[in-house]
């Protein structure tokens, strides 16, 4: 999950790295408020889980209230890059002399965690030159060696009486994404001021859902914080456990697994056809088909239905059970295209047959055209649904 | 090292519903399932199984090769460390959602004690004819066959359905290695292509990856390198970006792991990349028909 930058600031003040004092509000008597306590000149930063927000309008300098007031109302309401801003955090402005780049992440090359330091901060890191970044890779089971942080930043050239300050906001940005399990914590600009001090002007954290359980609070603020995701059968899915996605197609899908459902998605592709989503019901999930199905025949855009089940771990005769029984309640009149193969096939495909009439087809690309060709033809009955 | 009949193998978390069953299934295929360990429920039998309260217990009465781990994600960091000190040599991780700093710390262990892991998030390992590890459909003869081609997935219905179209084909397979749907595994794809150019009856290899990272892109330069001929799909290439596709690892940030990126450092490399895993019997003939001629 991207926590928005106000959780990210929050967990580098957690581990002492300085953030400039700020208020995060979500109103132009606020927003205008929060700049006369803060006095001197501030920024209002719209807090939508995107980068490249200054870019996009998504962040405004102001000084006094009346300016703030002016920038907020531009600022709340807007669309950024697609995101509504409800948010804004107010934050002193502070005297920038050097533009530094730091970020601790996961590794998948070295199964490390991967410390980058560069002197070229405050632009997108994509634009960094390889040159100008330097990397450290550190043992997960181990800290972040001061040593080893202070000869990281000494090779980028920083002046002397700067290396230890900055290899210090390192390792406590290292160990604030250890203790948060974190799969990027990364500061960008980090920036020295003309005073010598450091402060982290921006933040970007993404949390490990996989570590939700022992971080269930800093979850729940992210959560928060975000607000509600995706559209409404997107969210009836994830209430379920389910991993749902709208797309813009007509062809609505059914596979188990990862791997089998972005296949089907790219044949459908490959053949001329759109997926009108993706479902998974892989692992464990593969005991609901009839609420996957449920969802998938619920989005009004979906002409055809191809079911793709290559049993291995799921059971493809617990998934054609769970879809003949969604298909028993819901009687859906749109075509349904099957093909069915692997751990519990005989049994799968007899269901099929049996119960629903429906011949499933032995290749996979056959079932694939088919339902392209039905959706493309299906008038948009869908009466028996409603 | 690629699984064989004559490996004794640990099922760890042997008791539970999902290892119960596939326990049976590992066992009636000719897998040497030979301990089992469970906490609490040391000196039992499960499925004609020997039970011990730990691995290092199970070691302690049999030399075990592979271990294969049923166990829950959080209590999976310290089945490993378990598995290493029972001497195991190859461990295989089948859970999902592990979080990926208890993967690089379980990872880190492995590495020091020369010991392969594959997975997590893997369906594990099928040797046709011999003998298989994990939640694999390895005893349908319908799916997998013994054979010249080996096969490496990232995924286990995608690799199955890979198997499959080959065994319909008349192409059986030498091993079937799941390296896991997690954006970090223990075996890459990389070390997996390795593996099986290495191994004297792999002849052809076939390769299923899909978008998300970049260890498609990292075995690019081995494949350039390999004489057996390489055959590949890769899955997620319609996938909308930034959106994770079901398996932790498979997501598009930023400019990097894109599908087509895969596809084209691949098709640089000299592999032959399908366009739907249908076609990958008849890629393969045709790899393997000068070898024949």
């Amino acid at each position: 999950m991207n926590a928005p930058e106000h959780i990210g600031k929050e967990v580098l003040r957690g581990a002492g790295i300085d953030v400039p004092a700020g208020v995060l509000v979500n109103g132009v008597a606020e927003a205008g408020e929060a700049a006369r306590n803060l006095g001197g000149r501030v920024v209002l930063k719209a807090q939508i889980p995107t980068g490249k927000r200054g870019k996009a309008g998504g962040i405004r300098f102001a000084r006094g209230e009346a300016e703030a007031r002016e920038a907020a109302g531009a600022l709340l309401g807007s669309d950024v890059n697609g995101h509504r801003v409800s948010e804004l955090l107010v934050e002193s402005a502070v005297p920038i002399a050097r533009e530094l780049y730091a970020a601790v992440m996961n590794d998948p090359t070295t199964r490390c965690a991967r410390v980058l330091f560069s002197t070229s901060g405050g632009v997108d890191v994509e634009d960094v030159t390889p040159e100008a970044m330097r990397h450290a890779v550190i043992d997960i089971r181990g800290p972040f060696a001061p040593e080893a942080a202070r000869a990281l930043v000494a090779a980028t050239g920083v002046a002397p009486e700067h290396v230890d300050a900055i290899a210090a906001v390192l390792v406590a940005l290292y160990d604030a994404y250890r203790a948060n399990a974190a799969e990027l914590l990364e500061v960008n600009p980090l920036a020295l001021t003309t005073e010598g001090k450091l402060y982290a002007l921006d933040c970007k954290l993404v949390l490990d859902d996989s570590a939700r359980k022992q971080h269930e609070g800093l979850f729940a603020r992210a959560e928060a914080a975000l607000g509600e995701q995706g559209t409404e059968l997107e969210r009836r899915a994830r209430a379920l456990g389910l991993l749902y996605m709208e797309l813009d197609g007509d062809v609505g899908i059914l596979a188990n697994g990862a791997g089998l459902t972005m296949t089907t998605m790219d044949v459908v592709a490959h053949y001329g056809g759109r997926a009108a989503n993706f479902m998974e019901i892989g692992g464990d999930a593969y005991t609901k088909a009839t609420p996957a199905l449920e969802i998938v025949l619920a989005n009004p855009n979906v002409r055809s239905l191809l079911v793709n089940f290559c049993g291995a771990f799921a059971q493809t005769d617990v998934m054609a059970r769970g879809v003949a029984d969604a298909i028993a309640v819901l009687r859906p009149t749109l075509p349904m295209f099957f093909t069915i193969h692997g751990t519990g096939e005989e049994a799968a495909i007899a269901i099929v047959r049996d119960e629903l009439g429906i011949e499933p087809y032995d290749a996979m690309d056959d079932a694939v055209r088919a339902a392209i060709s039905a959706a493309r033809q299906a008038r948009p009955v869908v009466e028996a649904r409603a | 090292m690629i699984l064989r009949a004559q490996h004794a193998v640990l099922v760890q978390g042997i008791t539970g519903k999902q290892a119960t069953f596939w326990t049976e299934r590992m066992r009636a295929y000719g897998t040497r399932v030979v301990a089992g360990s469970s906490p609490g429920k040391g000196g039992t039998t499960h499925q004609g199984v020997p039970v011990y309260g730990s691995a290092r217990e199970a070691a302690t009465e049999h030399a075990l090769d592979f271990s294969v781990l049923f166990t829950p994600p959080l209590a999976t960091k310290s089945a490993v460390a378990d598995a290493l000190d029972a001497g195991v040599r190859t461990i295989v991780v089948l859970a999902e959602h592990i979080p990926v700093h208890d993967v690089m710390w379980f990872l880190a262990d492995a590495r020091e004690r020369g010991v392969q892991v594959f997975g997590p998030n893997t369906a594990g390992l099928v040797t046709p004819g011999e003998a298989f590890a994990g939640i694999m459909p390895g005893f349908s003869p319908t799916i997998f066959a013994p054979g010249p081609v080996g096969v490496i997935s990232r995924s286990g219905s995608l690799g199955t359905l890979a198997c499959l179209n080959l065994t319909r084909a008349g192409i059986g397979q030498s091993a079937f290695l799941g390296i896991g749907g997690d954006p970090i595994v223990g075996t890459s794809t990389r070390e997996a292509l390795r593996l099986l150019d290495a191994d004297p009856r792999t002849t052809a290899v076939v390769l299923i990856g899909e978008l998300g990272g970049s260890m498609e892109e990292e075995a690019a330069g081995d494949i350039a390198l390999m004489r057996k001929p390489v055959v590949a799909f890769i899955a997620g290439r319609t996938a909308p970006p930034g959106r994770r596709m079901g398996h932790a690892g498979a997501i598009v940030a930023g400019s990097r792991g894109s599908g087509d990126s895969k596809v084209r450092a691949l098709r640089e490399a000299g592999a032959y990349v399908c366009e739907s895993p249908s076609e990958l019997g008849a890629a393969i003939q045709s790899a393997l028909a000068p070898a024949h001629a």
